[in-house]
């Protein structure tokens, strides 16, 4: 097996050290120095990472509408796709048809889907005289309404799958110890599907944080950049100012210590649950 | 009686929840076939004798983004970085799980981490390499993809191989078999499943992926996100709308029509996708 290593190995390593740990390694070392182009990079120590913070406010801002963002839309959309799973697992016809329907936005990509809705809400809003870019509310609600559509097809079939695999027997023997549909579906149906939950907050957690497609598409951040979530921010601090890629280097470096972080404790949350079963 | 009428409004909650999912694609489409000037006035109307223009629309719509060039190249770095990653991500996979030294240990960790790690960490480094090394065009970025895509796959496959018994790779070792031969003709065939699941993940990212190939391609080698996201920016405001719903239709066409013959692979890829990432 040893002598064939190379043929198994070398083609994706490569393009891995390549394309991944060259430019994620470089962009660490890159995060502490001032550039403009790679070459030009002089070293300023954590200054950059100071000025991310402190130089004005949009990093904080988007940060602060990220997680905004990010609770209402973790909530609303595990909420939505529970409850679409509860109805779709009664036993009715045609349930395959509608699981169809409600998982297809899914399929969408985020550039074309932040355009459909940005066409959608701004023809709402024009019978009132504004557009999406009125004011940052509008934007904000734009993007849960979006993230909804999006995602809860796609959380539903996980639900889905939980409930199918939850213990009918335990169902039954709640319901002969007088348990009525409601305690039974609290008591015993949500606690067996713990997992599903488990696994659909952190996919909504992350896909909501790490947005940047619809946000480009939907607002692009407007009005100013107080639409601007964390992804785009940085972006925008790469691209849109000569001499602030060092800065925006920094602040991806935050972004990414803060994925992680999620990361480790969803890895951590659901190994102990392992253990417990 | 009770159960009827339970059932029947069931039904019209279903119903309800299914339009929601369904108008925001039912909207682009009349609107792909009205008038140009009525679209932002009128978004909600259907077309009417004078406001329906016929295919117009996709005429300007396809030549102003050059729609079926976006097409093909977005179907040539789908297909080609599809096949690679199952290709090498599954030789890769087997290897390292077969053969355990600290080198394959390290390498699972690291193709492992890179799972978590958000694309604006590495994007202005990585453009940088791709330039450098003359990969930023349709075919380098093939291999972009495959670094990238590596996480994920070899996580998958590799959480597979460990489940197949070894006693049957040995078997074809006794009969002869070196380890190249033993992995195509016998290996490869079982992970089928893994296999469909690892090209639906990976092709539903890379076809919709706007970032990468907007900074490594650019405006020369558009994909059909990019050709979206360009049209809009491009027209500073003065946007032919008419040609842009045409192009919104034209990019879910081909999504949907996949979705309707495979839908039961990609729910259950996206499902058992969820489950083990």
């Amino acid at each position: 097996m040893k002598k064939y290593a190379p043929l198994f190995l070398l083609p994706l390593t490569l393009a891995f050290l390549v394309f991944f740990v060259v430019p994620f390694l470089g962009g660490l070392i890159l995060s502490f120095t001032e550039f403009t182009t790679v070459e030009n990079a002089s070293f300023v120590g954590v200054e950059n990472y100071v000025k991310a913070f402190t130089a004005d406010t949009g990093f904080l801002n988007a940060l602060w509408f990220t997680i905004k963002f990010t609770i209402v839309s973790v909530i609303s959309v595990n909420v939505f796709a529970f409850l679409l799973a509860l109805l779709l697992t009664k036993s009715l016809k045609g349930v395959n048809f509608f699981r169809t329907v409600f998982f297809l936005p899914n399929l969408i990509g985020g550039i074309v889907l932040g355009y459909i809705w940005n066409v959608i809400i701004n023809g709402v809003l024009s019978y009132f005289g504004v557009d999406i870019t009125f004011d940052a509310s509008y934007g904000f609600w734009g993007l849960v309404i979006l993230m909804n559509w999006q995602m809860i097809g796609y959380m539903m079939i996980i639900y889905i799958a939980g409930l199918q695999s939850v213990d009918r027997g335990l169902i039954e023997a709640a319901h002969i110890d007088g348990a009525n549909h409601i305690s039974a579906l609290w008591h015993v149906t949500i606690p067996s599907l713990m997992p599903s939950v488990t696994i659909c907050t952190f996919l909504t957690l992350t896909n909501s944080f790490k947005l940047f497609d619809q946000n480009l598409a939907l607002t692009g951040g407007a009005p100013g950049k107080e639409t601007s979530m964390l992804a785009l921010d940085i972006y925008d601090t790469f691209y849109g100012r000569i001499g602030w890629q060092g800065v925006g280097q920094a602040k991806a470096v935050v972004f990414f210590v803060i994925v992680a972080l999620i990361a480790l404790v969803q890895l951590k949350l659901t190994r102990s649950r392992e253990v417990e079963v | 009686m009770n159960k009827t009428l339970t059932k029947v409004l069931w039904y019209c909650l279903l119903s309800v929840v299914a339009l929601f999912f369904l108008i925001p694609v039912f909207i682009i489409l009349i609107n792909s076939f009205k008038s140009r000037f009525v679209i932002m006035s009128e978004p909600f109307s259907l077309p009417m004798k004078e406001s329906f223009v016929g295919l117009t629309n996709y005429f300007s719509g396809i030549e102003a983004s050059g729609f079926f060039k976006a097409f093909g190249i977005s179907l040539f770095v789908t297909v080609l970085s599809v096949t690679l990653i199952i290709v090498c991500s599954s030789m890769t996979a087997w290897y390292i799980t077969r053969r355990k030294t600290i080198f394959t240990k390290m390498l699972y960790f690291a193709f492992v981490f890179s799972m978590i790690v958000p694309f604006q960490m590495v994007m202005y480094t990585l453009t940088y390499v791709a330039v450098k090394l003359n990969f930023a065009n349709p075919l380098g970025i093939v291999f972009i993809y495959l670094g990238f895509g590596a996480g994920l796959s070899v996580f998958m496959f590799s959480g597979f191989v460990k489940g197949i018994p070894r006693e049957i790779e040995e078997a074809a070792t006794i009969d002869g078999c070196n380890s190249v031969q033993t992995f195509f003709r016998v290996v490869f065939p079982i992970l089928k499943s893994t296999t469909v699941t690892v090209a639906i993940l990976n092709a539903m990212w890379i076809w919709n992926d706007y970032l990468l190939p907007y900074l490594v391609l650019g405006s020369k080698y558009k994909t059909i996100p990019v050709a979206v996201q360009l049209t809009m920016q491009g027209a500073y405001g003065n946007v032919d709308w008419g040609g842009f719903m045409a192009m919104l239709t034209l990019s879910i066409i081909p999504i949907i029509v996949l979705y309707i013959f495979l839908q039961r692979y990609i729910i259950e890829g996206v499902l058992s996708g969820a489950v083990k990432g």
